[in-house]
């Protein structure tokens, strides 16, 4: 890399000059570059309207040219850079919730950079040309970078609500019989959800006046010591209340985790959610007994009758 | 000075806890019960606590006592109504209520009773003296 | 909403129900969930009692935060004899059955901030503090 601090301190001695030219480029003709960005952009390859290219490249120039004004072309993290980054957030944050991909946002403002070239043309000589080139390209890079970075946050936003609001969903209290419930869940269990759930099934329990919870987690791939420990607070809290609880489908690795962990699940445990509600049946006094065959209910409505 | 009221259910006695209590009411309480348990030979006592928003360590006590003192003179406690939030509380703080039942309300609280089920059929007392 | 500071003195049980109920409305102001709420209020309750057994009486001051983070502050200070081992009476259990001990590790779990200070025949300063989620 000595070939690019040999570049850097070349630029930093023959610093001014340039600095100034990159200055006026943006302050004298930020109409005429939005004219030639504008017009030079492909707008299929943005998805944007020529209105919205228009102000949006408006909005981006103005805070670009202040910014420039102050001097410092290196680091568009500095303070100067504020607005700059505030247009670009907002701008990538928009595309990014409306579905755009991250090219279509990213080539907006890299196209920028053949808006500028006829501007750079007219406003230098040969030499200064080619390194004004270099200067924007290099800032123009940043900012696409930035854009794109931007995008990426607002996406992994996006999905974490959207996986929490299908956590949410997935853990209702079901009611299996008169006094028995029972609470399937699916998916991992962090500290947080797990208070909810557990709230959700004791006002349930409380609701349906249930004499038996049967915690299911088949659907449970991991359970680590917090998760085994809130199971465990939360069966206590359901027999401090007044109802037991089965804890169903448990796999063996977790059952070997659980052992492990030194945890110690004193609640009864059954294999399946079809073994615990037998159980539960049995407990609250209930036999299940075989019909004869004459006498059974149909489960399908007879043909004629399905006419209207 | 109030008191906190004990109704006859069967053989069971009933107590609703409906206001914050202080020590003194509390004190006239396990007195009142004692008293009664013996008067009316009761197989069991239900305390309802579902009017209770907060139950801290002096209640846990109160509660542990009762049960204590109950069991001494032949009959069970069993804790009712206690609510969600409580009882999570309860369980962060360690609480354990040792010695009492618990029941989601006084229905399936009087069937927990030694004795008495819930449908009314009180079990047959063969020595009535 | 401004920032509030009340500060309640602490004698008798019916100065532990006024604590209760002060922090119960200072909680649900700041938008505390029920659940947390009831750890905050049973945690106060918790330590004005021991203000009042061991601590011969003190005071109480509720306070109300309201800034990035939002909550109740709680804090009990008396003049009390002091608490001479201060591990030991974080680790002092309900379970252990008997009704022993300050009951301080229990309200420790309920809260997210917890502070003590004592010394040995000067007092008993312990601060807590529940946060909205």
């Amino acid at each position: 890399m000595r070939v690019d601090e040999a570049e850097v301190e070349g630029e930093i001695l023959a610093a001014s000059s340039k600095d100034q030219a990159l200055v006026r480029l943006f302050a004298q003709q930020e109409r005429e570059i939005l004219a030639d960005w504008v017009s030079t952009l492909n707008l299929g390859e943005t998805k944007m309207t020529s209105q919205e290219a228009e102000s949006q490249g408006r909005a981006v120039l103005h805070a670009l040219g202040k910014a420039v004004a102050h001097g410092n072309h290196g680091d568009m993290r500095s303070a100067e850079y504020a607005d700059v980054r505030d247009v670009l957030q907002a701008f990538s944050r928009n595309r990014a919730l409306q579905g755009f991909s991250p090219t279509e946002t990213a080539t907006f403002i890299l196209s920028l950079k053949r808006g500028l070239l006829g501007q750079i043309r007219k406003a230098a000589q040969s030499e200064d040309a080619f390194d004004l080139l270099w200067r924007v390209n290099q800032l123009i890079d940043q900012l696409g970078l930035f854009t794109v970075e931007t995008y990426q946050k607002t996406r992994e936003e996006l999905i974490a609500r959207q996986s929490k609001e299908i956590e949410e969903l997935s853990t209702p209290v079901v009611k299996l019989w008169d006094g028995i419930v029972a609470l399937p869940l699916i998916g991992t269990l962090d500290s947080g959800r797990t208070q909810v759930v557990m709230q959700n099934l004791l006002e349930t329990i409380v609701q349906t006046e249930a004499e038996i919870a049967i915690i299911d987690i088949t659907g449970v791939p991991m359970v680590d010591t917090l998760t085994a420990q809130h199971l465990l607070k939360t069966v206590s809290a359901a027999r401090l209340m007044g109802a037991d609880c089965i804890i169903s489908g448990i796999r063996p690795q977790i059952a070997q985790t659980i052992v492990q962990l030194g945890v110690e699940l004193n609640v009864v445990s059954k294999a399946t959610l079809a073994d615990a509600l037998a159980l539960a049946l049995k407990r609250t006094g209930r036999v299940v007994s075989k019909l004869r065959a004459k006498s059974l209910p149909a489960l399908q409505e007879p043909a004629a009758e399905a006419r209207g | 000075m109030d008191s906190i009221p004990i109704l006859k259910i069967g053989s069971a006695l009933l107590v609703t806890i409906q206001v914050d209590m202080h020590d003194q009411l509390a004190t006239r309480l396990q007195d009142d019960l004692t008293e009664r348990i013996v008067q009316h030979r009761a197989r069991g006592v239900l305390i309802d606590i579902s009017a209770l928003e907060i139950v801290d360590s002096f209640i846990g006590r109160m509660l542990a006592n009762i049960a204590n003192v109950s069991r001494l003179l032949d009959a069970d406690t069993v804790v009712v109504g206690m609510r969600p939030e409580v009882a999570i509380t309860l369980v962060e703080l360690g609480l354990g209520l040792p010695g009492v039942k618990t029941a989601l309300n006084a229905e399936r609280g009087l069937a927990l009773i030694g004795g008495v089920s819930a449908a009314g059929e009180a079990a047959d007392d063969a020595d009535d003296d | 909403m401004p920032t509030t500071t009340d500060t309640l003195p602490i004698t008798s049980g019916d100065d532990v129900v006024r604590v209760r109920q002060k922090v119960r409305v200072r909680a649900t102001e700041v938008g505390l969930s029920l659940v947390d709420q009831t750890k905050l209020i049973t945690a106060a309750s918790e330590l004005a009692r021991n203000t009042l057994d061991y601590g011969k009486g003190g005071h109480a001051d509720i306070e109300t935060v309201l800034g990035d983070r939002r909550g109740v502050r709680v804090i009990f200070r008396d003049r009390g004899p002091g608490i001479p081992d201060i591990p030991q009476a974080l680790a002092d259990g309900f379970t252990s059955g008997n009704g022993l001990g300050h009951g301080l590790g229990g309200a420790r779990r309920l809260v997210d901030d917890f502070d003590i200070q004592s010394i040995v025949g000067a007092g008993t300063t312990v601060t807590i503090a529940r946060w909205k989620r």
